[in-house]
């Protein structure tokens, strides 16, 4: 099964991260007129590189290995360019431009674990 | 999963959006509203959002991180009185009180929410459409 477990590698992880993402903008674009909201984000670099980090190097074969699962869940308040007078720090161009991107890169993901289903229903069919 | 999520943070601002609309309709349609003290005339209505959080202990409900109409407030703005001995609603010196609502804000508030509105019917589009994209990779 170890090829199966291989076959999503990162970007299975990565649609979690993404879809959370989503929810967060989600919730900035609906409080966008809300006293004190203060627009929140994920640092997608921030989450992969303390996935990388957190698991455990194996120098020799008896180490034991620990799986990788990020420590942080990467979310951080956005530094908005100005601040409304209300404290509401949602700028929405910003945001609607931000969803836009995320929307595409999970499209992106979507398509790479498209093509690697595919690929081991064709392995697996063998013909 | 976070995605259906999507759809009741999107559908709680479409909520607290149709409530704003509803105040600003309200404020236009008594714009032109007379009383007869100083303390029964019509002020504008202004709805006061909040975030819906998640309480301690608790589960995270799915509309988490949405958004509420938390209460509605009256304009501060002082209200106008006018001379109008022929109107039957004047006081004892002639006086009418007319309400405080400008129609101005009143149409700029409307366009605001309108706008937000749209931006979170976009918001559940969206959603529904990478949701039917992340069911599609089946047929892959």
């Amino acid at each position: 099964m170890n090829m199966i477990d291989n076959a999503f590698s990162v970007h299975e992880k990565a649609l979690g991260v993404r879809s959370q993402r989503m929810e967060l903008l989600s919730r900035n674009i609906a409080n966008a007129d809300t006293p004190n909201y203060k627009a929140q984000d994920i640092d997608f670099k921030q989450v992969l590189k303390d996935t990388r980090d957190s698991a455990l190097q194996t120098t020799h074969s008896n180490h034991l290995t620990q799986g990788a699962e990020s420590t942080t869940n990467g979310v951080q308040y956005r530094v908005p360019f100005n601040v409304a007078f209300d404290g509401n720090t949602v700028e929405l161009p910003v945001e609607q431009a931000k969803f836009g991107q995320y929307a595409a890169e999970y499209q992106t993901t979507l398509s790479i674990l498209e093509s690697r289903i595919s690929g081991i229903r064709k392995a697996l069919r063998g013909d | 999963m976070a995605l259906d999520n999507l759809f009741n943070i999107a559908g709680s601002a479409l909520n607290a959006q149709t409530a704003r609309m509803n105040a600003t309709a309200s404020n236009l349609a008594n714009a032109g509203a007379v009383a007869a003290s100083d303390k029964d005339a019509f002020r504008a209505k202004r709805t006061v959002f909040k975030t819906i959080m998640q309480e301690i202990g608790s589960t995270p409900s799915s509309n988490t991180g949405g958004v509420k109409v938390s209460g509605i407030s009256d304009d501060p703005k002082p209200i106008a009185r006018m001379s109008d001995p022929g109107n039957p609603s004047a006081d004892k010196d002639g006086y009418v009180y007319l309400s405080n609502v400008n129609e101005m804000t009143e149409m700029v508030e409307m366009m605001a929410a309108a706008r937000s509105y749209q931006n979170n019917v976009e918001v559940v589009n969206t959603a529904r459409q990478l949701m039917m994209r992340t069911l599609d990779i089946i047929k892959s």
